[in-house]
Order: structure tokens, then C-alpha cells, then sequence
């Protein structure tokens, strides 16, 4: 585990949304507005929460993250080569012809374990883990990262009685609650609300939080789990686009690819980020 | 086939700790004491079939050797896009069990009948596919499962052919079993109903008609040598299957021979022709409603042979 302090993730947040709007453009993908949503949340996860090491990313006393919502993969893809699991120059890559790294996020990247990108399905594998790690006592946990749209779900809904049934208290759901899916807001296209309650009627010990402060975020996941016995969901409430002005809040930049002078103009945006200078392979 | 599954699983559990057995809410009476026994390799899941396919594969990602059971097509229909994803893309470990092949539940109703199983899970990418046609190939196929890696599914039939191991016989997956001898025809079937391939080829052996029998139990990987043995040595080949002649083991058949070069003198697949089984009756009583039952083979072999011979009521 590496010591995190505000700058680091603050950095490393910054770093996987260059790379992820990089990635989106070069090859033409779609989601940027989904990778910025939970950009800060992987960073957090990926400095210092999630105990991962890049030379060993099969030890069996890793913790785990399944990203269920696997369109985000370019800003997962982008956290692990950042932080060594596999080279930065194979990020630019992505989405091209040959390429490992599909737009949906693909396990036969070191440090992905899951491959997703059908919605609903990322729960259901990491209670899976998390049981049998319970079953074996061991101490590592399992993180699965949400979107808010695959609450639409019924599979995921499925896990969420299981978890809590099972007392899956190694078993971490955060939901990247920035209320914009695909094609429309959550609140138009099917309403969640009373989010939490939901979650805490279903027996998961929740807390929310600001999605984008990643000192509230990392005090958070020191107090996991948040109850014992328990299952947490930590809902993370963010911004869609969340980084580029003219992609926050917007249902367009989900499936919008940047280019031309909308690149230009987003990376001029985050490059005034403080944490995004000194990137690397700029194409 | 259901008891000899669990009592296979039964008697390898305790030596192989990985087993774990999940049930979609479905075995009463039946996997009581594998849970009673095993309560660290047993769970209940609820009817909730996607999370029971999804947890399969967490489970199996972590070195479980899972089997995951229900009826019908709650196992496999209900959740195949877990099962495409999430194990057999990931090539997990996991053994997809179903009881109820083809229309075992007969009169609880076409949404209980599982008659398009065998042609979807074939279709998967590193999916097995076995479908026993007696208890003793459905015992040896669950220890088969136990002992092998990667994604499987095994179709568990309410009835079974009688026995038709030979002594000293040793199962092998995926080798088709000659289970009569014969050069005038072949039937080959998969699944219980092998029991009425058995049972016509008896009957036209009385009138001089010798039909080759093929126990089909691994569907995939087909063994398309003995087929292709079968097509050229005998008069002609007859598919019988409790499910869809589309995909399903007439298919599977079809497509090997024609790929091998070798076109058998006639075909014809035995199975459900566009239909649903909207009949209410018992197993055996929807096999000759829908033309799949010991009479309908003897009649669909005479056709082809252009002989008239007594063919049972």
C-alpha cells in the first residue's frame, strides 16, 4: 500500500481523466462523461484504499475491485497503468484495432478482475468473491464500483439481498451517483430515490458522500466496514463530465466522443488541474 | 439422473472441499442432506437465478469448483447472459445443472420444459454440454464435472434409457457409446429419450431391421468420428432428441457430418418442429403427441427405408 495524502490522489485523479480523455478520443469511444463522474473515486481507491500491488496482481491477498459499470474502463485502465500493472503507452491503444483494452473494461489487462460492460452483472460476481473469501476467513475485501443506471437492474438488486443475507461485511458496493444514464437524468428516465433508503432497507450499513473529495472519500473507507456483519454501500454522489465544464451535468458526453476543438478545449480545462501536468505518451 | 447427480456429488464433496453446490430455491427433499452435510459447500440463493450465475463465477474466479442447479430453463435461459459473460468468458469453473431436460415436468406446462437448452448453451464459447441418457452416465458425468475445469452444463432428464453399460465398460466424455449394434440405420439420441431409440430398435430387430444406437451424452464436443462411422457403415441416420430439432443435437449432427465431408445416405431429426409443447400430459405421453416416441422412430426409420413393416400402437 502506498501513503496517500490529498496532492497524490488529487494527482492521480487528474492523471486518469488526461489519459482516459486521451484513450476516448484516439479511438473513438464514448463514456468520457462516465470515466470523469468517477475519475476521483478510482484515484482514492488506487491510493491508498484498494491494498493491490503491481508486481503481484494475482496475490491471493489483494483486495478487489469489479467495476461493474464497465464503460468507465478507460479511467480504470488508466488508474492501473498509472500505477504500474501494465504500460502507459499501451493506454493509447485503446478501442484501435488489435488492442487489449476494449471499450468495456477486459480482465486480460493485469489488475482488471472482472470483465463487464453488460449492466447488473458486477454485484452478483463480487458477492461471489466476497463469499468465498468469507468462507476461507480471509481479510481482503471486495470493492465493486456502480453506476447509478445499473440500478435500474434487477440482477444487481438480486445481489443486494444476497450480500446482506450473508453478512458480507468484506463486500464494499460504492454507487458513482452522479444521476445521469444513458439517454436521460435517473430522476426522467426511472427514479432511485430514496436511494440510501433502499439500500439500508435491503440490510447494507450505507453512508454517502462527495464523489469528488477525495479527503472525504479516503476518511470514509477507514472506517469500512461501516458496520460489523454488514455489507457497505458508500453512495457517491458526483458529477457526470465532472472536470470539463461543458461535459459536467450533460446527458450528451456519454456516448459524445471528444475531438477537434472539443479535445482541445478539454484538455486545456484539465490541464489547468492542478496534479495533470508531466503527462505522458501525449499523442 | 437427479439422484444419481447428487449422490455422486454426495460421496466427492467431503474429498473435494472446492465443491460448492448453489440452488436457485429448488431440491426440496432432494439436496436436504448434501446441505445438512456440507453446510460450507451448500447455499441457497433464493430465486434469483442471474445473482446465482454471477456469484458462481466470483466464487469460481476464486479456485471453487461450482455447481449451480434449478429446473428447467431457470439455470441456464433465465440467466445466459451471466452464464455467456461473466463464467464462460472468463472461463470459470463453473457446472451449470439442470434437472428437467426436454419435457420431464410434462403436464406442469411448456414454461417448466426445457426444449431449447441443448442448442443455446452450445452455441458458448468453452461450454460443455452433456445431457446422460442412463443413470450410469449421469453418475459418471457429475464426477466428470467434479474433476474437470471450466464451464459445463449437464441436463438432467426424469426419465433414463435402461442401463446399457457393457461390463468393464469405462465412461469417457465425449465418446459416443454404441448401445445396439446395426447396419441397416442409426438412431442417435441424447438425453432419456434414448430409452425409445432402445426401445424401437428392439422392436425392428424383431422384423429383421438392425438399427445401429448411439448414446449421445457429451452433446458438446461431438464425437464426430463414430458419427461419421455411422454414416457411412449404415443405411441411413435418425437424430432423436426432447428438444428443438433446430440447434439442438440433429444439428449438432448435421453440421459435423456435412463440415467432414460425409453425407449419410438419409437424415431425418426426431425433436420438436416449431413448436411449443402446449399439450398438457406426461413425459411419455408428449412424446407421442409430438412424434418423438418409440412408434414415431420406427415409423420415421421404415419411411426412410421405403418398407412397411407392423409398427406398435
Amino acid at each position: 500500500m502506498i501513503a496517500a495524502t490529498q496532492d497524490s490522489t488529487r494527482g492521480l485523479a487528474g492523471r486518469i481523466r488526461s489519459h482516459a480523455l486521451r484513450m476516448t478520443s484516439l479511438g473513438g469511444s464514448s463514456h468520457i462523461g462516465a470515466v470523469f463522474s468517477c475519475a476521483d473515486i478510482l484515484a482514492a481507491l488506487y491510493d491508498g484504499i484498494l491494498r493491490v500491488d503491481p508486481a503481484r496482481p494475482t496475490d491471493p491477498a489483494r483486495d478487489r475491485l469489479v467495476l461493474s459499470k464497465g464503460h468507465a474502463g478507460a479511467g480504470l485502465y488508466a488508474a492501473l497503468a498509472d500505477r504500474g500493472f501494465f504500460p502507459l503507452e499501451q493506454l493509447w491503444t485503446h478501442y484501435q484495432d488489435g488492442s487489449e483494452l476494449s471499450g468495456h473494461v477486459s480482465h486480460k489487462l493485469p489488475g482488471v478482475e472482472v470483465s463487464t460492460g453488460a449492466l447488473g452483472h458486477g454485484l452478483s460476481v463480487a458477492a461471489g468473491m466476497a463469499l468465498a473469501g468469507k468462507l476461507c476467513g480471509a481479510e481482503h475485501r471486495v470493492f465493486c464500483l456502480l453506476s447509478d443506471g445499473e440500478c435500474d437492474e434487477g440482477s444487481t438488486w438480486e445481489a443486494a439481498l444476497f450480500a446482506p443475507h450473508h453478512a458480507l461485511s468484506n463486500l464494499v458496493a460504492i454507487v458513482d451517483y452522479n444521476r445521469i444514464q444513458g439517454i436521460a437524468p435517473v430522476a426522467e428516465a426511472l427514479e432511485l430515490e430514496p436511494f440510501a433508503d433502499k439500500w439500508r432497507a435491503f440490510g447494507w450499513s450505507v453512508r454517502e458522500v462527495e464523489g469528488h473529495d477525495h479527503a472525504a472519500i479516503h476518511a470514509v473507507c477507514r472506517a469500512l466496514p461501516f458496520e460489523a456483519g454488514k455489507p457497505s454501500c458508500l453512495i457517491a454522489r458526483t458529477t457526470k463530465g465532472k472536470g470539463v465544464s461543458f461535459m459536467e451535468n450533460t446527458v450528451l458526453w456519454h456516448y459524445r466522443t471528444p475531438r477537434g476543438a472539443e479535445f482541445d478545449a478539454a484538455l486545456e480545462e484539465l490541464e489547468g488541474l492542478e496534479g495533470s501536468k508531466n503527462l505522458e505518451g501525449r499523442p | 439422473m437427479r439422484d444419481a447427480f447428487v449422490k455422486v456429488l454426495t460421496e466427492l464433496a467431503p474429498i473435494h472441499p472446492e465443491i460448492i453446490l448453489l440452488t436457485g430455491d429448488l431440491g426440496f427433499g432432494v439436496l436436504n442432506e448434501f446441505a445438512a452435510q456440507f453446510p460450507r459447500q451448500f447455499v441457497n440463493v433464493g430465486v434469483a437465478e442471474q445473482n446465482m450465475a454471477g456469484l458462481a463465477a466470483g466464487l469460481a474466479l476464486e479456485g471453487r469448483t461450482v455447481f449451480t442447479y434449478s429446473i428447467g430453463n431457470f439455470p441456464t435461459l433465465r440467466c445466459l447472459e451471466q452464464i455467456r459473460n461473466d463464467i464462460c468468458y472468463h472461463e470459470a469453473n463453473v457446472k451449470v445443472v439442470s434437472v428437467g431436460g426436454g419435457m420431464s415436468y410434462g403436464p406442469v406446462g411448456m414454461s417448466h420444459h426445457a426444449t431449447e437448452d441443448l442448442a443455446i448453451l452450445r452455441s458458448l464459447a468453452g461450454m460443455e454440454v452433456y445431457a446422460p441418457t442412463d443413470l450410469w452416465e449421469a453418475a459418471e458425468a457429475t464426477q466428470h464435472l467434479v474433476e474437470s475445469r471450466g464451464p459445463a452444463y449437464l441436463r438432467l432428464d426424469k426419465s433414463a434409457a435402461p442401463p446399457t453399460r457393457r461390463e468393464g465398460e469405462r465412461f469417457q466424455p465425449g465418446r459416443i457409446r454404441v448401445v445396439r449394434e446395426g447396419a441397416d440405420a442409426t438412431l442417435v439420441a441424447t438425453g432419456g429419450i434414448a430409452g425409445e431409440a432402445i426401445k424401437a430398435a428392439d422392436a425392428l430387430a424383431g422384423q429383421g431391421i438392425f438399427c445401429r444406437v448411439l448414446s449421445v451424452c457429451t452433446v458438446k464436443p461431438l464425437d464426430t468420428e463414430t458419427l461419421a462411422r455411422a454414416a457411412m457403415e449404415t443405411g441411413g441416420i435418425v437424430s432423436i432428441e426432447e428438444h428443438t430439432v433446430e440447434g439442438g443435437l440433429g444439428g449438432a449432427i448435421a453440421e459435423s457430418l456435412m463440415e467432414a465431408g460425409i453425407a449419410p445416405e438419409f437424415f431425418v431429426r426426431v425433436g420438436l418442429r416449431n413448436t411449443f409443447s402446449s399439450v398438457v400430459g406426461s413425459q411419455r405421453y408428449l412424446r407421442g403427441v409430438y412424434q418423438m416416441d418409440a412408434p414415431a422412430i420406427m415409423k420415421a426409420v421404415l419411411k426412410k427405408l421405403s418398407m412397411k413393416a407392423e409398427v406398435p400402437a
